[in-house]
């Protein structure tokens, strides 16, 4: 951090150089005006107002009213559905990043090895990723139905009973998870770009050296992309944390609901395994109007998801820095 | 490109012959299986929009059969689907909210994103750091008190909620700029300068043309993130149907018609076609932003 700042600190104040200096504060300033203000409306000010709101009881209609520590004590101690919740997020949590990080590291060293057909290869792994979730949540919902789904007609031809997939609450978040790494081809193609980069004579001197395949990607290989992979794996953590859509489409959708996703009374269908802790909040704050208890759900988010955002900050910061310095 | 492969046949050239022949064997052997594996994902990937299209064009009780091959192949489904549901107008909600919002990124967001590459000032470093955080953190954080702004102003129920933020602040967009912007060199805009360009000048006829393909890849992100948000518009305009986007109606379409699947496949696929046509037409531009999101990350 220090060299990052005195890298860029101005020279010592020269008559002169204050005068640019300050013309440079006042360009710089009005290029920025328009996003700073942005800014403090749209995620400072809201920031700090959750944090507000969290002690209060607030139904939108009466005016806010102060109630301490409450919201925190109902959400840790005898709210049963919170835990549920949490439970089902954390699950994705772990589930889901490590599924999706070695998954599409796996698809990714597939494509680089390929000498033919890479770009069409590339295109229908990436091409998933950009489906809107909500319809490719409901095309999911259908594919894994297990009267006359797709999927379950191939396990069958193999000899496995597919079983009931979003009907089922030991199913839901595993094929919630396959859903997921069809739509990973984003991750998959950052980590392309960082395999096809490790430069090839690392490679023909580990193998000169004797290093055999699994040698050379565990020496060679990850030690280059591994700043690529953690950024896939705080960007998967973040993915999961903030799980909504594909989670509350699911679970109305196989509950066969006939209303938007989010107004139905099945949410987290089937029995609210798909109940993730955005999902609840959103029920909390938007459908029972517990505002006050949605934002005090909210500051836990916060406190949890800042703490992943740091590192990727921070790596950031790092490779901007050299970037510069180059 | 060099590939793994290509590296692996670098060979010392004193094998003997006989070695040889069998390495060749053994790289073919390994060419046909790695190349078997990749066209094997290439297919597993597809199966499901196939899937999709398959049961578009089916009857609606073949669909709910277990056939997977249309028998009778009813592509009027498509059209269909406009009958039974307002889809035009989803359509053209989805258009205004993506379209604003695009336009309303690239305006805000390219100044800033200058600033925050091409001009050299304290505290700049922080600032881009508060704009990887907004962009970084899950948008529940701060959507309780946002929302009773938009109900204070009396917006919610309409698109503004979703696309007036864009006009002032996104910080992906801010984000992938600053990147795409770092790659100029400041030399181009140092002889502008010195040509008497005032510094915005500079960004507009120096930067901006060099920029383009930065500039189309965040637009095209823009444009896809609106396109496939569903949370923001369940929240804001959920209640009120007139300003559904696809995103929103087509989860409601599947409940409304939850015995026809045929249909709803069909809807589901044109929802998705848009974003297949834009990648389609401009697929380097959207790898190219991929690898600068994450490479850099």
């Amino acid at each position: 951090m220090a060299t990052t700042l005195s890298a860029r600190a101005a020279p010592p104040p020269a008559p002169a150089a204050a005068r640019t200096g300050a013309r440079r504060y006042r360009t710089a300033a009005m290029f920025m005006a328009p996003a700073g203000l942005g800014f403090l409306v749209f995620f400072a000010y809201p920031l700090v107002a959750t944090v507000y709101y969290s002690f209060t009881r607030y139904d939108l209609i009466n005016p806010p009213q102060f109630i301490g520590f409450d919201n925190y004590l109902r959400m840790f101690t005898s709210e049963p559905l919170i835990r549920t919740a949490a439970y089902n997020t954390l699950w994705l949590v772990v589930v889901l990043t490590v599924c999706r990080v070695v998954f599409a590291l796996g698809v990714a060293s597939v494509i680089s090895r390929l000498k033919a057909g890479v770009g069409l290869v590339r295109t229908l792994c990436y091409l998933p990723s950009l489906a809107p979730p909500a319809a490719a949540t409901l095309a999911f919902v259908f594919l894994f139905n297990s009267e006359f789904g797709p999927v379950n007609r191939f396990l069958k031809l193999v000899g496995i009973d597919g079983g009931l997939w979003f009907n089922s609450p030991t199913m839901s978040k595993p094929a919630l998870t396959l859903l997921a790494l069809w739509g990973s081809g984003e991750l998959m193609i950052i980590i392309l770009a960082a395999l096809l980069d490790v430069p090839p004579e690392q490679y023909e001197a580990a193998q000169l050296d004797g290093a055999g395949p699994i040698r050379r990607f565990w020496h060679v290989t990850l030690p280059s992309i591994s700043p690529v992979l953690t950024f896939g794996v705080i960007n998967s953590i973040i993915y999961a944390l903030q799980f909504f859509t594909q989670a509350i489409v699911a679970g109305s959708a196989a509950a066969g609901s006939a209303d938007v996703a989010g107004n139905s009374k099945y949410i987290g269908a089937p029995l609210n395994s798909t109940l993730t802790y955005p999902v609840w909040l959103y029920v909390q704050g938007f459908r029972y109007f517990n505002m006050g208890y949605a934002a005090a759900m909210a500051v836990l988010l916060f406190v949890v998801s800042a703490g992943f955002t740091w590192v990727l900050v921070r790596q950031l910061r790092r490779s901007s820095h050299q970037e510069e310095t180059v | 490109m060099t590939t793994l492969s290509e590296v692996a046949t670098h060979r010392p050239a004193s094998v003997p012959p006989r070695v040889r022949v069998r390495q060749s064997w053994n790289r073919r052997l390994h060419w046909v299986a790695t190349h078997a594996i990749g066209l094997a994902l290439g297919i597993i990937f597809t199966l499901p929009m196939l899937f999709v299209l398959l049961t578009a064009v089916m009857k609606s009780d073949q669909a709910m059969s277990a056939s997977l091959w249309p028998t009778e192949w009813h592509f009027e489904n498509f059209v269909a689907v406009f009958d039974r549901s307002p889809l035009l107008e989803y359509f053209a909600n989805s258009m205004i909210y993506s379209v604003l919002a695009t336009v309303g990124a690239l305006l805000s967001a390219i100044p800033a994103a200058y600033a925050l590459s091409k001009l050299r000032w304290r505290g700049q470093n922080v600032c881009f750091m508060l704009i990887v955080s907004a962009m970084m953190l899950p948008p529940q954080v701060t959507i309780v008190p946002l929302y009773d702004l938009w109900v204070r102003l009396g917006l919610t129920g309409t698109l503004v909620p979703l696309i007036a933020p864009y006009f002032m602040f996104d910080a992906f967009s801010i984000f992938l700029l600053r990147q795409f912007f770092l790659t100029i060199p400041r030399d181009y805009l140092e002889a502008a300068k010195i040509d008497g360009c005032s510094e915005f000048q500079a960004m507009v006829r120096v930067l901006l043309p060099m920029a383009k393909p930065g500039i189309a890849a965040t637009a095209m992100f823009c444009f896809l993130f609106t396109w496939n948000d569903y949370f923001g518009p369940l929240l804001y305009t959920g209640e009120n149907q007139d300003h559904w986007p696809l995103s929103l109606a087509i989860a409601s379409f599947r409940g409304m018609h939850h015995v026809e699947w045929n249909l709803t496949m069909a809807a589901t696929a044109l929802i998705m076609a848009p974003v297949i046509v834009l990648f389609v037409v401009a697929q380097r531009t959207f790898v190219r932003g991929i690898t600068f999101t994450g490479v850099k990350g």
